[in-house]
């Protein structure tokens, strides 16, 4: 047990590291960006953007503002947004955040539900027209970009095209009730469940044919009972090692699904903060981003002692 | 069928000709009568792709000759149409035919994704080589590096990396400047998955008996790599070179849909999908561009399923 607390200390350390080297990187890429957070398309005079530029430091030596970043950063104070006049960084996240956590939350439940099942169900009638079906439907998810599914689905659901009768059932934007939800779940959540169902049906492949199975089988255990207990059991390190960037993909929200639908989450600030160069709010982001990709990869690491209690998560952490 | 049989009287003129016939007889006998190239053309869907990806770089590298209007030209008599004979993907808010916009497009995807996967070949198949080729403690550096490389969320840094390699280059057309800054900014993820397989591979090929027989008779290291490791690697190298290709046309369609890649008036396929999201009551706008976008895109993971098959047959059975 201590090995696993030392573990897990040594993840963190390395993550930690990890997360330095992002900040720093962000930073001088920032410093690079041409053009300002106050260039505006109607020059200030001088001394205004000076004074601007003085209230938020920029007038400083960049080493200097670099020094100042990382220690509030360790604070934990993000400082506040150059577009967003008097809210602070921090305030903007907590806002967006929990919005695109809730999407991601939404979609990955939709993913799993739908592309592990439809996995272990194909492979369990391997070379059945229901196989290849599936793993049509399957492929073409994953091919399928989302900002092509996203509008389409709008159109038909919202504005009726080319089925009239559907014309309003599903709001078309935001993110409000239930209804709102469903569309951007949707098409959010196909392309992890085509990738799941794919990697799924190959992990199910791989130990259907083992002898416990059929050892199982012989002992009268019911089919399904043999597929989703025996089979899955053991063909769930795969798809645990795709679950790591796929969560972390998901939790931070898409940011094209979220401009598609207006949603407020972080996924929107994106975009708009690198063309406003609010860098606070740029520098955030990608903290955030990234933290949610150690942590995912952390979880997913830990989990699989106890998916598989031969696999020691000492060995599996060392890459390379 | 057996181009051995066949004896050939030649007289002296045909020397030129003939010796570019043997050249494409070797090339077609590498293609059609090896062992890989039949399993790769009993893969119906391969083949398809295969065909459908060589007319589709076809059409990009011709655009100006295939299309049947300019990317740019505009109607006004005819806006936001439907499909119709003249105009077989309808026409757009401007007026301009969406048919020649998606072969202008497909120049953008085309190029971003071969070009990246050429980038990242050249950068990640060196890297990989030095590293498990010379091993030890440079081997380690080597790798840690890559490590923290991929501990990166690409997505944020990609659109950083993008945005600055737009802004700082010395061309002057826009679409080759959102070509380039891509481009670089894919190059800088792109190799390191690349690097790892490379790597991998020259150490558990580093073992075998013929490069140990390749160094007992004198021959140098860079000789050993690129005349007995490298052509024993390229299998799984190419596929998973063939697999970055429709991730990076991907992205370049997203960042393009954003408004951070290509700008309009300029054709890709991601601003073609703005361009119909915008419109709203036209599905045909986003239909297009999008079904050219997933058509490619797995165009490309059939090619390279087909080319895994291929390659190595292990893999093809225990399917």
């Amino acid at each position: 047990m201590s090995g696993k607390g030392l573990y897990i200390l040594k993840r963190l350390a390395g993550a930690f590291v990890t997360l330095a080297v992002i900040a720093t990187l962000t930073f001088t890429l920032l410093r690079v960006l041409p053009g300002g957070p106050f260039d505006t398309e109607k020059a200030l005079p001088e001394e205004v953007k000076a004074n601007i530029e003085a209230r938020y430091g920029l007038d400083r030596p960049v080493l200097d503002q670099y020094l100042s970043f990382m220690g509030g950063i360790l604070r934990g104070d993000l400082g506040e947004s150059y577009k967003y006049v008097g809210r602070s960084v921090a305030d903007i996240i907590g806002e967006a955040l929990p919005v695109s956590m809730e999407l991601g939350l939404m979609s990955l439940l939709v993913a799993y539900l739908v592309g592990i099942p439809l996995g272990v169900f194909a492979a369990a009638r391997h070379n059945s027209a229901f196989d290849t079906g599936a793993m049509l439907i399957a492929v073409s998810g994953v091919a399928l970009p989302s900002f092509m599914v996203g509008p389409l689905l709008v159109s038909i659901f919202s504005f009726g095209i080319p089925f009239a009768f559907l014309q309003g059932s599903l709001p078309p934007a935001l993110w409000e009730s239930p209804a709102h939800y469903i569309l951007p779940v949707l098409t959010l959540g196909l392309r992890p469940a085509a990738i799941l169902a794919r990697m799924t049906r190959g992990a199910v492949l791989e130990s259907i044919h083992q002898d416990f199975v059929r050892t199982a089988r012989a002992k009268g255990v019911s089919e399904r009972v043999v597929l989703f207990k025996h089979v899955l059991r053991n063909s769930l390190i795969p798809i645990l090692s795709i679950s790591g960037p796929l969560v972390a993909g998901l939790l931070s929200g898409s940011f094209i699904i979220e401009i598609i639908f207006a949603i407020p989450g972080i996924g929107k600030h994106l975009v708009q903060s690198v063309t406003n160069r609010d860098y606070p709010l740029i520098l955030a982001l990608t903290l955030v981003f990234s933290m949610m990709l150690v942590v995912a990869n952390l979880v997913v690491d830990l989990l699989y002692g106890f998916v598989d209690p031969r696999v020691r998560p000492e060995k599996s952490g060392a890459g390379g | 069928m057996t181009a051995d049989g066949e004896t050939t009287s030649s007289s002296r003129t045909l020397i030129d000709r003939e010796r570019l016939g043997s050249g494409v007889r070797a090339w077609s006998q590498a293609i059609f009568h090896s062992r890989a190239g039949r399993r790769f053309l009993a893969h119906r869907g391969g083949v398809l792709s295969a065909i459908y990806i060589f007319v589709l770089l076809a059409m990009a590298l011709l655009a100006p000759f295939v299309a049947p209007y300019s990317f740019e030209t505009q109607n006004i008599d005819r806006l936001l149409q439907g499909p119709s004979a003249e105009h077989w993907f309808g026409t757009d808010a401007l007026g301009r035919d969406v048919f020649s916009r998606v072969i202008y497009g497909a120049r953008m995807s085309m190029a971003v994704g071969l070009l990246t996967a050429l980038v990242s070949l050249i950068i990640g198949g060196v890297y990989g080589a030095i590293s498990g080729w010379v091993g030890g403690w440079l081997d380690s550096v080597l790798m840690r590096l890559v490590d923290i490389l991929d501990s990166i969320p690409s997505l944020v840094l990609l659109i950083l990396v993008g945005v600055v390699f737009t802004a700082y280059q010395p061309f002057e057309n826009p679409e080759i400047r959102a070509l380039v800054g891509i481009l670089l900014a894919l190059s800088v993820v792109g190799w390191v998955s690349l690097a790892r397989l490379v790597r991998g591979q020259v150490l558990q090929v580093r073992e075998m008996q013929f490069v140990e027989s390749a160094h007992a008779i004198g021959a140098p290291g860079s000789r050993i790599l690129i005349r007995h490791i490298a052509p024993n690697i390229l299998g799984p190298v190419v596929v998973m070179l063939t697999y970055q290709v429709p991730a990076n046309i991907l992205f370049e369609s997203f960042l393009s849909f954003v408004g951070l890649g290509l700008q309009p008036p300029y054709a890709s396929w991601g601003v073609l999908a703005n361009d119909g999201w915008r419109a709203k009551s036209d599905p045909h706008l986003i239909f297009f561009p999008g079904a050219a976008l997933f058509v490619t895109m797995l165009a490309f993971n059939f090619f390279g399923d087909a080319l895994r098959d291929a390659l190595d047959p292990k893999v093809a059975r225990s399917r």
